[in-house]
């Protein structure tokens, strides 16, 4: 393969990522300052995992890449999704 | 056609098996980061009251100030790259430079939010430290260990990008050879991401 075959993104693009990142900032800290029991551990942790996809895809350019290396990233966070899972399990079973 | 085939035989080099090493080094930081995440997620399972307690003790106001700088600084490497693959060299050059601006007004602030607890005698091996309750001491030991960790990454990432502006200044970096750039910069990205979890779950647990 060639070198230098990278997408280039652009300027706006890239702004208009920072903007929706920035909007799921003040969003997880109003979203927090509610008291929804469990569920803002859960919310917070979504809105994280959101942000993490914006800039994993458009930041780090892995919407451009090519499938190996996307599949690769994501196998790393299932296999830390794994390593949760099964902790849990075994502290709640002991 | 011709052009491309020419830079292949003159240099000996492989951008894709760059960043692929590039990210294969990302994986290790993120499983790093990840078992303190898993740490922090089981002691906060077994002592829920003394982690909420201990978070009010955190401004959320700085954690999101830094939280701000961080992303505002992701941007401005991530539009350093597209600037160098434009062959705008002197906006690279100015974009680095205000990531590591950015980087430092994160440091200044992680400065004074430490400080402050420093001077409470809130630190690692204080006697007030001591005392605390098993949660509390939990907490704030990974409190500091984690953003202490994380601290570290972001000067490592500053060395880097110092490094790099200096080889885009004297021309080692340019619009057809930027994989160090590119790989500096994703670095940089590792750290605004690890940030955006470290932070709802450090200043914003309740």
């Amino acid at each position: 393969m060639s070198n230098n075959s990278s997408h280039i993104t652009e300027y706006k693009v890239l702004g208009r990522i920072l903007l929706i990142l920035m909007f799921f900032t003040f969003a997880t800290i109003s979203v927090t300052s509610f008291n929804l029991a469990s569920f803002t551990v859960t919310v917070a942790l979504l809105i994280a995992g959101i942000k993490g996809y914006f800039v994993l895809s458009y930041f780090m350019h892995l919407k451009y890449e090519n499938l190996l290396l996307r599949i690769l990233v994501g196998m790393i966070f299932v296999l830390f999704a794994l390593i949760v899972l099964i902790t849990f399990i075994d502290y709640s079973y002991r | 056609m011709m052009s491309e085939k020419v830079t292949h035989i003159e240099e000996h080099r492989d951008d894709a098996a760059s960043k692929l090493g590039m990210w294969l080094f990302i994986f290790t930081e993120l499983l790093l980061f990840g078992g303190l995440f898993l740490v922090y997620s089981i002691y906060r399972a077994q002592y829920p009251a003394n982690f909420h307690e201990a978070s009010l003790e955190l401004s959320v106001t700085i954690g999101a100030v830094n939280t701000i700088v961080l992303l505002f600084s992701s941007m401005t490497i991530a539009m350093a790259l597209t600037a160098m693959q434009k062959n705008n060299k002197k906006l690279a050059l100015r974009l680095i430079l205000v990531t590591l601006l950015m980087a430092l007004v994160f440091l200044v602030n992680k400065y004074f939010e430490w400080g402050a607890k420093f001077h409470h005698g809130l630190y690692p091996g204080s006697d007030l430290m001591a005392l605390l309750e098993r949660g509390h001491l939990l907490y704030f030991s990974l409190y500091f260990f984690m953003t202490g960790l994380h601290a570290f990454h972001i000067i490592v990432g500053m060395i880097l990008l110092i490094v790099v502006y200096f080889k885009v200044k004297n021309g080692s970096i340019h619009f057809e050879k930027y994989f160090l750039l590119e790989n500096g910069a994703l670095y940089w990205h590792l750290v605004d991401l690890i940030w955006i979890f470290l932070f709802p779950l450090m200043y914003l647990i309740t």
